[in-house]
Formats: structure tokens, sequence, C-alpha cells
């Protein structure tokens, strides 16, 4: 299960540099071998949803991508440029957002504030030119009565909401997901998906991580699934996931 | 985005950093500037010197403030800068022949300058490690001026280009100096903490991981305030000494310094503007209650420093703001929405 989905072929008809490209992307912690030999391409407003069992190098990828870690081997190009050298705020500006696993909010800021901080400097604009982006990510999330809360009070939820908010009031081309869907109801999952499919709408390449699977079913143009360090499959979603040997490793299923 | 609607609620929506209080402490704050101004026209000299201290100590613990309280980077080396500050002002006005009082503000660029490449090799540190670090560096500034003959070595030496100037001059000229660096401070970390680069520091403090995620330079922003805070130490230096006339190593670059002033800060109220400012009240009026004590007044300050801690964590101001809502600095961003 090699080949590109029908939807990437036609969204990358050779006019914009792919948002995302890895090359041969190798990286080690140690003697743990974390990624071994990844390439991707992602195609303009492509929804890329990537499947993996814990430890299968997902964060790690973000993190490569993000600029947190560099990789051992390989090149990350983002918008077309080689990104090998620069931090991780350097990134940002070009156009990339994230969200953490593990929300890491500003505790002592507000809510309001936390936007603040992506739609100013992430989309490198003074504070009153922020305000618009912040309040329209706010609303989108569910956060805007919360506004003035401070963030160390918010729930778990909350917090994810607001690790969500944060990134798309940057106004990124490049949105990484770190499992957002955790924890919530199948409604409220129905309702992110909604979210996310409308924000794919407007243009931005998002790669979605998700233990999730029905989430990424409903809103992922493209499944990839990493496992120890390696793609193993990637394609149209529900080939992917009927996949025997993505059965096996993810899902624990033996197939004859 | 695709937002369809964000709701009747958010339609007249704008952020405010002004709350009541902030406009009466402005108010407040202004009165105390000119009341303060006049001084030397109902006080004696005894209390000039002691608001110059007094002067001395708030620059510094805003100084501390900028850096922990808002930046989460605890020196304890801001010593260091504040020696500097002497010396240079030793420097600057008896070889270089400027006028002494205009070397209080060119003893803060020298402080400024030496912080530069002190950054490159206190940053390569976190948190204890960095606490640690700052020390060193400033019992390294110590050794270098105890070892420069030029500089009295390490019994020190006098001011001497103060001797042309009449007491009556003198004395008034510093004092006013003084209350314009500690007004300078506090407007400064005031205006700082409201801007673009305060909301910055608010966030790397918190998480610097996600700071630098979302298009925070932290490197340069820790730099920037860091280099800052070294300013305003090497100018409460420069101004200290002016009003001593006499300076050494031991008395320049001691420990004692950073002591006092995180005493001042945490028991004030970390990471508050009024906190460092209802501390040094208190350290003040300890120290005079006090000070005839002998030792009791360090057990008396021991006691005091133990039970706010373990009673007021946040300090006083810090208790008192969550409690009663209370700004007069506020640097907050708010959402209002008007009906």
């Amino acid at each position: 299960m090699t080949d590109a989905s029908s939807q990437s072929i036609r969204a990358g008809a050779g006019v914009a540099a792919p948002p995302l490209e890895l090359q041969s992307v190798h990286k080690a912690f140690g003697a743990l071998k974390v990624l071994e030999g990844i390439d991707l391409t992602l195609a303009p407003g492509e929804l890329l949803g990537v499947l993996g069992p814990n430890g299968a190098g997902k964060t790690t990828l973000f993190n490569l991508i993000g600029g947190e870690e560099r990789p051992d081997s390989g090149t990350v190009r983002l918008m077309g440029r080689r990104v090998d050298e620069l931090p991780p705020h350097r990134r940002c500006r070009m156009g990339l957002a994230r969200t953490y696993q593990i929300p890491r909010p500003f505790s002592n800021l507000s809510v309001f504030e936390n936007v603040l901080v992506a739609g100013s400097f992430g989309a490198g604009r003074n504070e009153s030119h922020a305000h618009p982006s912040c309040q329209r990510a706010l609303a989108l999330t569910g956060l805007a009565g919360a506004a003035n809360q401070r963030a160390g009070a918010l729930r778990l939820l909350d917090r994810k909401r607001l690790e969500l908010a944060r990134a798309l009031a940057a106004e990124p081309k490049l949105l990484l997901l770190d499992e957002i869907a955790g924890g919530l109801t199948e409604h409220e999952a129905a309702a992110l998906v909604e979210l996310i499919r409308g924000v794919r709408a407007t243009g931005v390449t998002i790669v979605w991580i998700e233990h999730v699977v029905h989430a990424l079913l409903a809103a992922a143009d493209r499944l990839v699934v990493l496992a120890g360090g390696r793609l193993i499959a990637q394609g149209a979603p529900q080939a992917v996931i009927r996949d025997p040997e993505v059965q096996r490793v993810y899902m624990g299923i033996e197939v004859g | 985005m695709t937002a369809p609607d964000t709701g009747p609620s958010s339609a007249h929506w704008r952020v405010s950093q002004s709350t009541r209080a902030g406009r009466f402490g402005l108010l407040v704050w202004a009165a105390l500037l000119a009341a303060a101004a006049a001084l030397p026209w109902w006080a004696d000299a005894s209390y000039m010197r002691l608001a110059t201290e007094f002067a001395c100590l708030l620059v510094l613990a805003q100084m501390w403030n900028l850096l922990a309280g808002y930046g989460g980077m605890v020196s304890v080396g801001q010593q260091g800068y504040l020696g500097i500050g002497g010396y240079a002002l030793i420097a600057l006005a008896d070889y270089g022949g400027i006028n002494p009082f205009a070397c209080v503000l060119l003893a803060g660029g020298v402080a400024a300058a030496v912080s530069v490449p002190t950054a490159a090799l206190v940053f390569r540190l976190q948190g204890g490690h960095f606490a640690i670090g700052t020390w060193v560096v400033a019992e390294v500034f110590r050794l270098v001026a105890s070892n420069t003959a030029a500089l009295g070595g390490g019994s020190g030496r006098s001011l001497q280009a103060m001797r042309e100037f009449a007491r009556a001059l003198r004395e008034p000229l510093t004092y006013w100096i003084g209350l314009a660096v500690a007004a300078a401070s506090v407007t400064g970390v005031y205006l700082l903490m409201r801007s673009r680069l305060g909301l910055a520091l608010a966030a790397l403090r918190d998480s610097e991981v996600a700071a630098e995620s979302q298009g925070v330079n932290v490197r340069f922003t820790k730099v920037l305030v860091y280099v800052l805070s070294a300013l305003g130490c090497g100018v409460a230096g420069a101004l200290y000494f002016l009003m001593n006339l006499r300076i050494s190593p031991d008395a320049a670059f001691t420990v004692g310094w950073s002591a006092a002033i995180i005493f001042i800060v945490v028991i004030g109220g970390i990471g508050t503007i009024e906190g460092p400012i209802i501390g040094t009240l208190l350290y003040f009026a300890l120290r005079e209650t006090l000070a005839d004590f002998g030792t009791w007044y360090l057990i008396a300050l021991g006691i005091v420093a133990i039970v706010a801690m373990v009673r007021f964590p946040k300090g006083i101001w810090g208790t008192l703001a969550e409690r009663y809502g209370l700004y007069l600095f506020p640097v907050q961003r708010r959402v209002v929405r008007d009906p």
C-alpha cells in the first residue's frame, strides 16, 4: 500500500511547493531508533491522518517538523524550504502551528492572553491587529466565555481546546494536531471533526495524530500508519484501516 | 476561517488593560512623586540619604522582579552589575573627567555592555545552575576589582570627583537623581509588562517550549530582559556609591545585596510591580526600628521572612491582589464585552 491517494495527486499538481516534505528522516535517542527512513510529502490543503501504537515515533515526528528536535539524517522542508537550521519560532513564523499532546498552557496568563501570544508572535502582527484572529479562535473552540479565566485553572478538556485555539490564532498554513480528540464524547468528537474540516476548507494543510480512529476516518484525505519508526502503510483511510498488516500491528488483531 | 457564527456575545468585544484601581493608582503615584520631589525643602540630609538608599533598593528589587518574577530567571548575581555600576562611576568620573552625576546613566550602560557576553555564558545554565552561575560571575567581578590597583584594589577607594561639589548641592541632586531613577524603574517595568515584549516574557516563564513554538524568540527575549535588568542594577549601583562617596569590592559585590533584594521581592509579592515597593518599605521599616538591637535585627528579619512565606506564599501584595482583585499597576489584558 504505497500509492498516493487520488486526493493528494490532484491537489499537488505542481503548482505550489509542498507545505511539508520529509526525505529519509532518521532519528535515534542513544541506541533507540525512533524513526527510520521516513519519506512523506503533503499536498497543499491536504488533511493527513497519522495512526500508530504508543511509542511508534509519532510525537518525535512532530518534534522534528516543529524544530524541537533535529533529525540525525535526512531533510525536512516546509513550504519548499529546508529548515534544518531554523529554531521553532522561525518555523512558526513561516506558517507552522502545532498543539501538544500534553497541554502546555501559559498557566499564569488568561485564556485570551494565551491565544494572543500565538496570534501576535506566531502570525507576526502587533497585538491589536491580532485581536480579530484571537477572537475567532476562541469562538471556534468554544472558549470565548472563558477568555478572562486563568489558563492554569482550566479543566483538562478545556486545556486541550486552548491548545487548538492557540494554534488557530497563529493562522497557520500547516497545522500539526497531536491527539486533540482523546477524552471527548462521541458528539464532541463529531463537532471537532467538523471544526477541523472547516479549517482545512480555508486552505490550511493539516497533519493529525490521533488514537480516536473514527475521527480520523471521518476527517482525513489520506492515512499513514507509523509503527516501529517506519511508515508501514499509507493511502485512502478506509483502505489503510483494512490492511492486514495495520490490523495486526495497530489493532492487535492477528490475521491468518 | 469558516466560523459561520461567533455568537452575539462576542460581537462587541474589546481588550482593556486598565482598571479602576489602576486609574486611581496613577493619581496616588503622581501625588507621592510630587511630595517626594519637594523632600529637600522639608526634611534634613539624613532623610535624603535614607530616601536615596531606598531608591537604590527599590530599583534593584524592580530589576530582580523583572528578571525572576516576570521572566522566571532566578539570578543570585545581580550585585555583579551593581558593583560594575559603582566602579564604572569611579572610573568615568575620576579618570574620565565626566560629571559624576551624568555618570550614573553611563554606568548603567557599562553594566549592560558587560552583561551581553556574560549572558552568553550564564544562559548555558538552567534553573538552580543558572542561579549559582550568576553568583559565581559576580564573585569573578569582585576578584577583578580587588586585583585592579587603579580602582583601589582590595581596600577600595573614594570618589574624588565629588570634592568639587558643595554639600548643599551634592545631597539634593543625588536624591533627585535617585527619585527619578526609582520612578523610571517602576514606570519602565510597568510599560514593558504591558507591551508585546512583556507578553512574551510572561509566556516563556510559564512554558518556554510552548512560547517558542508559538513564534516567540525565547533566547532573544531572555537575553534582552537580562541586559535591561543589568542596566537598571548598574544605575542603582552608581547611584548608591554616588551617595556613599566610597567603594570597596566587598561592599559592592557582596551577595548580601541579593539576600536583601530577594527578601524584599518575595515578601512584597513576586511577579507584581506593587510587591517590590511594599517589600522595600517593609525592609526599611524593620531596619530603622530594629537596627539598634544588633543580631536581634537579623533574627527578626528571618522570622518575618519565614512567617510571611508560610502564611502568604504570594507575598503581601500578591495576597491582597488575589483577595480584593486590586491592581494598581494593571498589566493584564482583559476582554470586555460591551452590551
